[in-house]
């Protein structure tokens, strides 16, 4: 692999810098605060929970509803308050992607609420989002067979690097931000956007694997961080 | 081979062995591996590998005791919140019997009650019940929230934990298995004993804690440590509420005194209903237990 | 569903009347307060406010727009609430509802009243372009007493607002994104929050008591003690004794909440 340099003076398997912290909020059943490059997030988690809205539930499990949400002021150019298309798409692969950890059978006709809400946004936002919904979910006590992770990697300048920045993200060629349950390496979130040959696509699959192996370990720390005594 | 030691730490997730133990609560098999379905701490007992969670919703249960507040009033029930993502319904008949009453002159909405769960159907509801000693409406005290989880723990092991609290600030308490605990005795007791609660919620899974709620507490009343005693063992096992009966007996023996007492002084109509209540209460019970009932009230979980 | 238990109502009251609160407070005293600026780059003007467990994010992103009609030579100051369903159970996602729009306008006269930013200077050309300043609340997480949060965040944020210089070259305007000058913010405003609960006025409530609260009544102060904003809220009457005894507590606690900003 070259020497590359990106434009932040990452090489091509380095993530940005990355901060998480579990339990933030104290309203909340669960919550985490996530950072990386630029990007801040904030997850909160309620349920499993009563729901009004029957049609959505399951006679024999519980159910989970995500909501990804863009502060006005998270980009350079004021976004306008409420859903729009990209965030409702977000909103229902984020639920998939977290559906699959899942172990609600003991809380039938329940909802588990998950509300992503991006303070600030420079890149790579919906795995953001996933990496720190798990984290949330987590603090709320729901029960997971495994603590889903997100990352990307990308092509730029006809490179596969890991994790792209907002720049890369607009500048390059191809953007596959992916979702895994890390004990098995399932994959829960799949997206591609961009021109990728079959060989280009299988390498960014594995960088962003590995990507998602080191937010992983992150993400234990913080809910150790959070709960280990002394 | 088992990977994780007892009370430790662990995460949904995370394998806790292989082969060799028995998946408890919390965990599940993942082939021949043993996982954590939780963030929670590790109980290793006789080969069994259970994760004990540190936060959870209440699920209803047949048989727990719970604390719950009237949500609604319906035409021959109530609907009571039992602070859990399923709701519980009280029947007319489970609180009057076969007598017809406005059911809202007996409980209304926002009174908050001490019951039995009685059965759970298949979609989760629970059935309660005021059938046994010391249920039925609070009157006065304060309700502090904690997660059902540390329950075990804010009772402690054969009450050890309850009771010192008790004796220490005088207040009552009745502990609720959905979380919900009801506390009353002197004003700056009760704000007293529900800061304890929260300390005892927070750390519960640090060993020492009984000694150093201990200590709190005597500093904050008597303004002095108490003299040292043996530390205490970090409890797992699900108390039994058995202690609770003397106490709740006592205080229903202490209640209908004072309620006579007050009857006697002036013949309040909210009085009067209560009373109504509690001589039906009675009347059930006495019906019930003619009927050689299976189990005693209180005695077990 | 949301039912407030008749003892808690009752041993808050109780307490109250007894001069004393949940948490140990006096019914004048605040809850810790914490206030950071520039937390969201992104954003021209930002702060986050705690007090105690409640949280308020505010940014204030700028735009180019026309002034209105009426004020051709002045910028535009437009706020807007999101109480985000994160920030509390019963919260709902969509379009702000009737508590949120409230907020958002109370916390505005707040600002707009006390003439505290110079809308003259966020002219660009006179009957053409001047600066919006959207100010966007972000309600995180919600134990009480929002209004006073809300208040100090978007003081906060303004104060800390920087805009690029705009020129107006041959009808179009030009940003020198350079050269940033701050807002000019030229007073303090801050907001004290009362609940009435057994005939008492209890400053900056906590979530317990106002649920249980039979009324509400924000005050508005500027640093120099004028009385910019008001609004009374929650189902029970209160007296003019009640209004008095808010307001000269208001006054004073002013002094003490502008020293965070």
């Amino acid at each position: 692999m070259s020497e590359l340099i990106r434009e932040d003076g990452r090489k091509f398997d380095e993530l940005r810098p990355i901060k998480i912290e579990a339990g933030v909020l104290e309203r909340a059943d669960g919550s985490a605060y996530l950072e990386v490059g630029g990007n801040k997030i904030l997850v909160a988690v309620y349920g499993p929970r009563e729901s009004y809205i029957r049609r959505l539930l399951e006679p024999n499990t519980g159910v989970i509803r995500c909501r990804y949400n863009m502060a006005p002021f998270s980009v350079d150019d004021r976004k306008r308050p409420g859903p729009d298309r990209r965030s409702s798409e977000i909103s229902k692969i984020t639920a998939d992607a977290l559906r699959p950890a899942l172990m609600l059978e003991s809380y039938p006709r329940s909802m588990v609420d998950v509300y992503i809400e991006v303070i600030e946004a420079e890149g790579g936002t919906r795995c953001a989002g996933i990496t720190a919904a798990s984290v949330a979910l987590v603090d709320a006590g729901v029960p997971m067979r495994d603590i889903v992770v997100g990352c990307a990697a990308g092509k730029v300048s006809d490179e596969i690097v890991l994790d792209l920045s907002e720049v890369e993200d607009k500048e390059g060629q191809a953007d596959v931000p992916i979702a895994i349950m890390p004990r098995t390496g399932e994959i829960t979130l799949l997206q591609s956007d961009g021109n990728l040959t079959e060989e280009e696509f299988q390498k960014a699959i594995d960088l962003a694997m590995e990507g998602c192996m080191k937010v992983s370990e992150l993400q234990k720390e913080a809910l150790m961080k959070k709960y280990s005594v002394e | 081979m088992i990977y994780v030691e007892n009370k430790e730490l662990v995460i949904p997730g995370q394998i806790l062995a292989e082969d060799e133990c028995y998946p408890g609560r919390g965990t599940f098999k993942d082939n021949n591996r043993i996982c954590s379905s939780l963030i929670g701490l590790v109980s290793l007992r006789n080969k069994k590998i259970r994760v004990i969670p540190l936060k959870s919703k209440y699920i209803p249960k047949k048989g727990d005791v719970v604390i719950g507040k009237i949500s609604d009033v319906r035409f021959s029930m109530w609907d009571v919140d039992i602070n859990s993502p399923y709701s519980g319904i009280l029947s007319a008949f489970e609180a009057l019997g076969r007598d017809k009453k406005d059911l809202n002159r007996v409980f209304d909405v926002g009174d908050v009650l001490f019951l039995r769960i009685i059965d759970v159907d298949e979609v989760k509801k629970a059935k309660l019940g005021l059938k046994g000693r010391g249920m039925g409406k609070f009157k006065g005290g304060i309700i502090v929230e904690i997660s059902p989880t540390k329950v075990p723990r804010l009772i402690g092991k054969k009450g050890s934990m309850i009771n010192m609290i008790k004796n220490k600030t005088n207040c009552k308490i009745v502990v609720g298995q959905n979380g919900l605990v009801w506390v009353k005795g002197n004003e700056d007791m009760e704000q007293l004993t529900r800061e304890v609660i929260h300390v005892i919620e927070k750390e519960a899974h640090t060993s020492g804690l009984t000694n150093k709620i201990k200590n709190k507490l005597c500093l904050a009343i008597d303004g002095e440590l108490p003299v040292d005693e043996s530390e205490e063992e970090f409890i797992f096992e699900k108390p039994k509420l058995q202690n609770f009966k003397e106490e709740i007996e006592q205080e229903e023996r202490e209640e209908a005194a004072r309620l006579k007492k007050e009857q006697e002084e002036e013949n309040d109509d909210k009085n009067n209903l209560y009373e109504v209540i509690e001589e039906l209460k009675k009347n059930k019970e006495e019906e019930n237990s003619s009927q050689s009932d299976d189990s005693e009230d209180d005695s077990n979980v | 569903m949301d039912v407030v238990p008749e003892i808690t109502r009752e041993s808050i009251r109780n307490l109250i009347i007894n001069g004393k609160r949940e948490d140990g407070r006096l019914l004048d005293e605040y809850r810790d307060i914490s206030i950071e600026t520039d937390v969201i780059s992104k954003a021209e003007g930002s702060a986050r406010v705690k007090i105690g467990g409640t949280q308020v994010l505010v940014g204030v992103k700028p735009q180019i727009g026309s002034p209105f009609p009426d004020t051709p030579d002045l910028g535009v100051l437009m706020t807007n609430c999101e109480m985000l369903p994160m920030a509390d159970p019963t919260f709902e996602p969509g379009p702000p509802g009737e508590d949120s729009i409230e907020l958002a306008r109370v916390v505005d006269r707040g600002i707009r009243e006390s003439e505290l930013v110079d809308l003259d200077k966020l002219c660009i050309e006179e009957g053409k372009h001047v600066w919006m300043l959207f100010i966007d609340l972000h309600i995180i997480d919600n134990c009480g007493n929002l209004f006073d949060a809300a208040e100090l965040a978007v003081m906060s944020a303004l104060k800390s607002t920087k805009l690029p210089t705009a020129t107006v070259v041959d009808e179009e305007v030009v940003l020198d994104e350079e050269n940033l000058f701050e807002l000019p913010v030229n007073n303090d405003v801050a907001m004290c929050t009362f609940v009435k609960i057994g005939g008492e006025m209890v400053l900056d409530p906590s979530l317990s008591e106002e649920r249980v609260a039979d009324a509400r009544l924000n005050v508005g102060v500027t640093r120099d003690g004028k009385i910019c904003a008001m609004q009374k809220g929650g189902a029970e009457p209160l007296t003019k004794d009640d209004l008095f005894a808010a307001v000269n507590i208001a006054v004073s606690k002013t002094k003490e909440l502008v020293e965070y900003l």
